[in-house]
């Protein structure tokens, strides 16, 4: 071994140290305290402190200072992080985790470029992450033939005939991620309008993924808002979040994005903007920081951008916030509520959705362990880290097996997708479902 | 036997390594660089490593080991040469077995949150990281005791008894993070080790490999086992006489109820009063915690509770027991409060309310990071009647050294936390810090103190071991610690000073640094 041999520093050919963007004082915020470590799940699973927040921030801090070299071994350590900012809940220094990672993510792929260095993975985020994912009828279109085939037995068929196997390997964790596909219900029309006395004008935000496989998740939702006396304004020109983009470095995509959206629900005149998918919730809420990060100096985006993120509510967020009508019809099940990792640590949503499952009769909610542990989906991380998720998505699902539920709820639908797929390879029954599917049977007309 | 014969004290830095102390001292400290103050390892000990543990379990890439270079003690920093993971007794001892054969150091380590640098590996060698042993391996619930492994998060056993009745009853302010042998090692306390007592009261036995490889069991299970009481040696020997690989500790009834009280006070004076006739009435609160005016803004600003902005120090007290002992409890304590100058005396009116003051005062250190760029925590005891003569001088120091300095702490075990506030950048304050903050610890010892109450001496409070001891009280220490680490190869530089000093001067001082604490 190379003891007393110091680590290279960086190469003094990089014009730029990477990191130089972030601000010092974010790094200077961590004290070192490593109070953030048993929040971490890939700490927990590995016990490596390269893979704590703690450590995280130290090699960050560790290259930008010149120390270190972006290896491929301290980019695995970093990369490995699921940005689910539990670290950020558990922080008593307040230390802006994401508002580290993200840029330093950002600054890593545009010097990639830069050097022309070719991503593995290319082929994969290009087609799929960038050219699929972010567009509602793309993806809706590509799922066509896998809802027939569900519809028809083939996808079972092709299970068991190995077929499966033939996919590249991203494209069969996709595979067995997939959700037994719903029949697509019509589109949302522009205007839903209240029920009973008009409390608020609120925009729906439909997103992508969600919107073409959780589709009926939209509807349910829009018909609770309804319920709860809200106009329902659902733009059919809405755009994704970003967060896909953003979140694996692409920031002038990501801002593209984040300026339509501000934009389009921007000329609509809203209490609101509703969203019931964590994860979106969290971008859009962020987009002030993205215009921070992205387009520093523009006032004008910062403050479009701005306006919009201090509307966004998440959908149970907004209804605790409003004051939500009693449901009149009983939903008798056993259930138990998993924490989204960006509804509890990105937005710090945790009574809300719980407050407004207690309100539903006949339903039992039972605490689950480690319900803040987050599940493995982490936006697209269950198809670019797809062991830590393995392991994530088993330890989950064997705490919601302990619980005895019948029914696991959570408000994000990358959770819904990943956790779906676990239960299903460990042989369970237990069905997932949204808050919102819930509260939609539970606000229908009481049968008399 | 002992310094008379001309023999050191101690041999525990007598190991393979710190060769040439000046050159890594100026080594050491060069900002821009990572280095390792250590002797290279050799060959066949890696190897030997890569033989009892999977590849994985041993790392040794200079750029994964520099997370390890220091733990919640950012003052002195030193890589290991080799950290390894191992998942069982057997690895451990053989880690250990092997470590000896080659000459080379090691000490264990585990979540790293020590605040005096028990985790620092002073002279490189190898860290044995028992994050990976942390399963529960049974948990007793009519015999009231639980088998754990080392690793095991302090919280996650007291997750785990949920709903049971019963709890771990230790919790220090890390207790989120901190690890049981962690608490096993430095005897680790807590708001609420007033009544129930420090980890020493908790923990019945331990298996422990020790500096040869020798795997022993000490006590167990059961009270009163006879012979030497070791279990009791061996909790707060700061890793200096054995690893402890598995835990027997005990768990204690969850209270029937309680009451959690905020009493508002004009002066830190009348406050500490208050805090010495509540005991001097013979009252045992279950916890019983001061902050000062500094604080209350840090923690306002963070948690937004709703303290008095314009109050002198407030009382954090909780009392438990049965439903009906504990109004009568809290009454009294009321009524001494405010015969002592009280403003106001506040109840938590719901569960969520003290979960949250509970929170503002566990978190009080973290939202200091609001009103300075730096900070240094000091960690010192006084009898809890000398707790005013202690303030009054910390106020003394603060306006003579021109350091601001804010308290929060567990009063009723006279447990103090003076923080000092500064800019790192700053090389005057950052001496008027060090010189302060010496005042204050030097003044604890004068009172009938120690200079830790919780953190332990580490590498950081090492200089000031001959001071609290005489040398006769030294060189029985010494003896202990030759018994069980002849060679000075486990942990060394830690706890114990050498005769001619501290061990560490190879480690200067340079700043104090910004650390949180428990």
């Amino acid at each position: 071994m190379s003891a007393n041999s110091p680590t290279q520093a960086a190469s003094p050919s990089t014009a730029t140290p990477l990191g130089a963007t972030i601000p010092y004082e974010r790094f200077l915020d961590c004290v070192h305290c490593g109070l953030c470590t048993a929040s971490c799940p890939t700490y927990l699973e590995t016990g490596d402190e390269n893979n704590s927040p703690r450590g995280r921030i130290y090699l960050m801090r560790a290259v930008t200072d010149g120390r270190l070299e972006l290896t491929d071994t301290v980019r695995g350590h970093l990369d490995l992080c699921l940005d689910c900012r539990s670290c950020e809940s558990a922080c008593p220094s307040g230390v802006q985790y994401g508002r580290l990672i993200e840029p330093f993510r950002v600054e890593t792929q545009i010097r990639d470029r830069r050097e022309g260095r070719t991503e593995p993975d290319s082929w994969f985020q290009q087609w799929i992450l960038y050219g699929m994912f972010p567009y509602a009828g793309r993806l809706r279109m590509s799922l066509a033939p896998a809802r027939w085939a569900q519809q028809l037995g083939l996808d079972r068929l092709a299970e068991k005939m190995g077929l499966v196997r033939l996919l590249p390997a991203k494209l069969q964790r996709m595979h067995r991620l997939l959700p037994p596909l719903k029949p697509r219900g019509a589109a949302i029309p522009h205007l839903l309008p209240a029920k009973g006395e008009r409390r608020a004008r609120v925009g729906l935000f439909t997103g992508c993924v969600a919107d073409a496989m959780f589709h009926h998740l939209h509807w349910a939702t829009a018909r609770v808002l309804q319920a709860n006396g809200c106009d329902v304004i659902t733009p059919r020109d809405q755009v994704c979040c970003g967060a896909i983009h953003y979140h694996s470095g692409a920031g002038d995509p990501a801002l593209a994005l984040a300026t339509a959206n501000s934009r389009i629900f921007g000329a609509e005149d809203l209490d609101a903007v509703i969203v019931n998918v964590a994860g979106c919730g969290s971008m859009l809420k962020d987009y002030g920081h993205v215009a921070e990060e992205v387009a520093p100096g523009s006032q004008e985006t910062a403050e479009l951008l701005g306006h919009f993120a201090g509307r966004v509510r998440d959908v149970s967020e907004f209804l605790a916030e409003l004051g939500p009508l009693a449901p009149p019809t009983p939903v008798p099940l056993k259930a138990t509520y998993h924490d989204a990792c960006h509804l509890c640590h990105a937005q710090q949503i945790r009574q809300q959705p719980r407050q407004l499952l207690s309100l539903v009769k006949g339903l039992e909610l039972v605490p689950l362990h480690e319900s803040e542990i987050c599940c493995g989906a982490a936006g697209s991380y269950n198809l670019t880290q797809g062991e830590m998720a393995d392991r994530l998505g088993r330890r989950k699902v064997e705490n919601i097996i302990a619980t005895g539920a019948e029914v696991v709820i959570m408000g994000n639908v990358g959770c819904s997708l990943q956790i779906q797929a676990e239960l299903k390879a460990a042989g369970s029954s237990i069905r997932v479902l949204h808050p919102m599917e819930i509260l939609d049977e539970a606000y229908k007309p009481a049968e008399e | 036997m002992g310094p008379s014969d001309g023999r050191p004290v101690t041999a525990h830095v007598r190991g393979p390594s710190l060769r040439d102390e000046t050159e890594t001292a100026s080594v050491m400290m060069t900002a821009h660089e990572i280095t390792r103050a250590s002797a290279s390892v050799p060959v066949g000990l890696l190897q030997e490593l890569r033989g009892i543990l999977s590849a994985a379990a041993v790392v040794d890439e200079p750029q994964r080991l520099v997370v390890y270079e220091c733990d919640g003690f950012v003052v002195e920093k030193n890589m290991p040469d080799v950290v390894v993971f191992p998942e069982s007794t057997e690895e451990v001892a053989a880690v250990v077995r092997a470590c000896n054969r080659h000459n080379v150091p090691f000490l264990p380590r585990g979540a790293g949150t020590s605040l005096a640098g028990g985790c620092l590996p002073v002279g490189g060698g190898i860290m044995i990281a028992l994050t990976r042993m942390k399963a529960i391996h049974e948990i007793n619930l009519r015999d009231r005791y639980a088998v754990v492994d080392p690793g095991l998060v302090n919280v996650h056993l007291t997750q785990k008894l949920k709903g049971s009745g019963y709890h771990y009853a230790p919790d220090p302010s890390s207790q989120g993070a901190c690890t049981l042998g962690g608490n096993f090692a430095t005897n680790s306390g807590g708001p609420h080790t007033l009544k129930y007592g420090v980890t020493v009261n908790h923990v019945l036995g331990a298996e422990v490999v020790l500096a040869n490889g020798d795997v022993v069991m000490l006590g167990g299970p059961t009270e009163d086992i006879p012979g030497y009481d070791l279990t009791g040696l061996f909790v707060g020997s700061e890793g200096t006489l054995g690893i402890c690989t598995r835990l027997w500790v005990r768990l204690t009834r969850d209270p029937a109820a309680y009451r959690t009280m905020l009493a508002v006070f004009e002066t830190v004076d009348d406050a500490t009063v208050a805090i010495s006739e509540i005991i001097g009435a013979g009252i045992v609160p279950a916890a019983l915690e001061m902050m000062d005016q500094g604080i209350i803004e840090a923690v306002e600003a963070a948690f937004h509770f709703g303290f008095p902005l314009d109050a002198g120090a407030v009382l954090l007290m909780e009392v438990d027991g049965l439903e009906l002992e504990v109004d009568a409890e809290a009454t009294r304590m009321e009524s001494i409060c405010t015969a002592c100058g009280a403003r106001e005396v506040r109840r938590a009116n719901s569960p969520e309310e003290r979960l949250k003051l509970w929170k503002c005062r566990k978190q009080a250190f973290g939202a200091i990071g609001r009103l300075s760029p730096s900070y240094c925590t000091q960690d010192g005891v006084v009898p809890r009647t000398k707790l005013p003569q202690i303030l009054q001088h910390i106020q003394d120091v603060s306006r003579r050294y021109d350091v601001r300095i804010v308290n929060v702490f567990h009063a009723g075990d006279g447990n103090i936390h003076p923080i000092l506030l500064f800019d790192e950048r700053d090389p005057d304050q950052v001496e008027r810090v060090l010189a302060a903050s010496d005042e204050i610890l030097s003044r604890c010892i004068d009172l009938g103190g120690s200079v830790t109450g919780e953190h332990g001496i580490g590498v950081e409070k090492i200089n000031f071991m001959s001071r609290l001891f005489s040398p006769d009280d030294l060189a029985v220490m010494g003896l202990i610690h030759d018994c069980y680490n002849p060679e000075g190869r486990l942990s060394p530089g830690k706890m114990l000073p050498v005769l001619a000093g501290c061990g560490n001067e190879h480690m200067p001082r340079r700043v104090p640094g910004r650390k949180a604490a428990l």
